[in-house]
């Protein structure tokens, strides 16, 4: 983003803040409170996806007029990724009629406002991370970590190495080292990985690397010498390179190396150079623009002029793919409650509602131009995680390449678990369990 | 016991973390230039770091040759240092250290803030054409860029050691240290002295920049090597050049080998406190640090 195209997109944001203040929403308007990021330690990822996101909602307002007619607004504020900040967007926003859902993209921001989307019932999305049993919908009626919780990836990478290995019972005597990131984002795999490691019989070493993560000299000396047979990299930021620069340093091969759904951009790899050359992550959503709905957000939003990514090169970068992902599920959610409620605006129960019904398979997504871009998602009122596949990319020095089929996690394994913690939760706070029936009433207005 | 004990494994991780606390040292180096001359400590080096390797960088990214671009982010932190001191430090003259502080607190956020402003927020790689491959020593393996790292810090310790020591301009520097109303009043220009501290300082940033973004990637997270650098200076002393390169290689040492032998016994990722744990006990027992100048006040 060079100055002047900063400075431009600083005056729109304020022209945006303006007009969050004044009394708005049009009859037929659904409105996306977007708390941003795109300044600050993790601007690269916040503006692929809310670039991503942003340019999804535009094609459906360009290329269909909205959705039924009904136009899609938002407007942006900007969090730097911190929490307080997120709060005070969340309290500036949630004044504006007619919002859909909010995306947040930060778990530390997502957390702080599950007690206040709640009360305001309106749906928080956790696309691909947030609390692991915000899935079991009778506890976290409005919050939803779609296509991917974390119990979930741990169950998806721990079956790519399986399948690496020739089965899921080839496992039993191999060695995993998990280098997790030293912050409750990181350490929130550690009892899965344990489970998974008794279940099938390897064995499992987990290493904390400090926050940021910028010097990982012994943790990699220590994974020499306990000559894994993989090493799970869940990482974050700054991280990623350094533990891919460093594992060369050791002399560790990094084709035995799998990142998380946190390990797998381009900014974790780019910085890295040629120490990433074979480095392998795990996805939901496959990278490239030569997908169907990626062309034509190019062709049609970037055509008009109205493209939010500066630099083109980024547009089908892994970010970028998950804002697109991420805005076609809330776009089909609201599409969905449309058919029930009307098409108008909607309130954000009725949005949750949406989301409750949001089933696309793989035929849908094919119809929505997404076929290879993600799998499909299959969302209930008890499970607000949606079954999503991933599959598994490999970097070879300039971009990324699907390597693997799409896998399903171990879905049946991880439910009583998710059961277990969400029911705890809910008796920690004195809440009681929704029923199918519950799920059903909405508020409408 | 003491028959199993690994000592190869030993010493590549002791070996590992004196490598690694040079780099701790290169970025300490800069903070102990403005804090010899002015007293204060620049919370803002971090961000002048960041600041130098985006602009290299994004020069190179545009096709600027390589020596041509170190050359031009070089003319920019000068200009840059000549600016914070006119509209800063100039104002500030003889207020307390914590405005100064204060100042180069408020100051590195301006830095970074303009640093993505300008080059944007996009994350690059840096090759600096050195192989980061390990060498094998004796059964030992030690990285080729730390090597080269060290070679680099080494080589600035005695250019500023020397500096200091027998330039005049290094002499007028300590004794605007010593006394910033003596110095004026023998007609020392203490405005170019700090304008040409900061620039020093400046220089330091780009090599210490350069140096880390080619092993972290250059990105936000640079301006955050400045904690790797505190504890330094607190255990070597915030005015001694020498005190950041041993420093610098006791904190290295001791946050390896504590991760390694003890870190399980407290669940692990214990290096970034354990270095100020080394600090804190080296401040409890000698305040002003290995090398540091001892202050001796008439009251």
């Amino acid at each position: 983003m060079t100055f002047l195209s900063t400075l431009k997109a600083a005056a729109l944001s304020a022209a945006m803040i303006v007009s969050v203040a004044l009394p708005s929403a049009h009859a037929d308007e659904q409105y996306f409170p977007l708390q941003s990021y795109r300044v600050g330690p993790y601007a690269a990822g916040g503006t692929g996806f809310f670039g991503g996101f942003i340019d999804y909602l535009n094609l459906i307002n360009i290329r269909d007029g909205g959705v039924n007619g009904v136009k899609l607004t938002w407007d942006e504020c900007e969090t730097q990724y911190e929490v307080e900040r997120g709060v005070e967007c969340y309290e500036r926003q949630k004044s504006h009629a007619g919002a859909a859902a909010w995306n947040p993209l930060s778990v530390g921001i997502a957390y702080a406002m599950i007690d206040r989307i709640a009360a305001d019932k309106v749906p928080l999305i956790t696309v691909n991370h947030g609390r692991t049993d915000s899935t079991d919908g009778r506890v976290f009626p409005y919050v939803f970590p779609l296509l991917l919780n974390p119990y979930s990836e741990t169950s998806g990478i721990v079956n790519y190495i399986a399948s690496k290995e020739g089965g899921i019972d080839k496992l039993k005597g191999k060695k995993i080292v998990v280098l997790y990131h030293g912050s409750p984002y990181g350490k929130e795999t550690i009892p899965i990985y344990e489970l998974l490691a008794q279940k099938y019989g390897f064995a499992v070493q987990q290493i904390e690397v400090p926050h940021p993560g910028n010097e990982q000299q012994s943790q990699w000396l220590t994974i020499r010498r306990a000559k894994p047979d993989f090493v799970v990299l869940r990482g974050w930021g700054v991280m990623n390179p350094v533990a891919l620069k460093t594992a060369v340093k050791v002399g560790y091969p990094v084709d035995h190396i799998v990142g998380n759904v946190w390990s797998n951009s381009e900014e974790d790899v780019i910085p890295a150079g040629d120490a990433a050359k074979g480095y392998t992550a795990i996805t939901t959503q496959a990278s490239g623009n030569s997908y169907p709905v990626v062309k034509e957000i190019v062709k049609t939003v970037y055509g008009a002029g109205k493209g939010n990514l500066e630099d083109k090169s980024r547009i089908g970068s892994v970010y970028h793919n998950l804002g697109i992902v991420n805005g076609i599920l809330n776009v089909e959610a609201i599409r969905v409650a449309q058919e029930k409620f009307g098409h108008r605006t909607l309130t954000g129960d009725e949005v949750r509602w949406g989301f409750e019904h949001l089933k696309l398979d793989p035929a849908k997504v094919e119809a929505l131009g997404a076929k290879d871009l993600f799998h499909s998602i299959n969302v209930s009122w008890d499970n607000h995680e949606g079954e999503g596949y991933v599959t598994f990319q490999q970097w070879d020095g300039k971009k990324w390449n699907v390597v693997s089929d799409w896998i399903a996690p171990d879905w049946a394994l991880l439910r009583p678990i998710i059961e277990k913690s969400a029911e705890a939760y809910a008796a920690e706070k004195g809440i009681k369990l929704r029923t199918a029936d519950d799920a059903n009433a909405v508020t409408t207005n | 016991m003491i028959a199993d004990f690994d000592y190869q494994f030993f010493i590549e991780v002791l070996v590992g973390g004196l490598l690694s606390g040079v780099m701790y040292s290169l970025v300490a180096i800069g903070f102990v230039l403005i804090y010899k001359t002015s007293g204060v400590l620049n919370f803002a080096q971090g961000a002048m770091l960041l600041f130098a390797a985006l602009t290299f960088v994004s020069l190179v990214e545009r096709g600027v040759p390589f020596a041509l671009a170190l050359v031009a982010t070089f003319a920019i932190m000068v200009v840059i240092s000549i600016a914070i001191e006119r509209t800063v430090l100039r104002p500030l003259t003889n207020k307390p250290p914590i405005t100064l502080f204060m100042a180069t607190l408020g100051l590195s956020y301006i830095i970074e803030g303009a640093a993505q402003l300008i080059w944007g927020t996009q994350v690059h790689g840096l090759d600096l054409g050195i192989e980061d491959v390990p060498l094998e020593i004796g059964g030992v393996l030690i990285s080729q860029f730390d090597i080269f790292a060290a070679v680099v810090a080494a080589g600035m310790v005695v250019v500023l050691s020397l500096f200091f020591r027998y330039t005049r301009i290094g002499l007028a520097f300590r004794a605007v240290a010593d006394d910033q109303f003596a110095a004026l009043a023998v007609g020392l220009r203490l405005p170019l002295i700090w304008a040409t501290v900061w620039a020093a300082a400046g220089l330091v940033a780009l090599v210490a920049g350069l140096l880390w973004g080619a092993r972290l990637g250059v990105q936000f997270s640079l301006s955050l090597v400045v904690l790797k650098a505190l504890p330094v200076l607190v255990l070597g002393g915030f005015d001694s050049i020498l005190g950041a390169i041993a420093g610098g290689l006791l904190i290295g040492a001791s946050e390896k080998l504590a991760e390694v032998y003890i870190g399980d016994y407290f669940g692990g990722g214990i290096e970034s406190w354990f270095a100020y744990v080394v600090a804190l006990v080296f401040l409890l027992i000698r305040p002003s640090g290995l090398f540091g100048q001892k202050l001796v006040e008439r009251v």
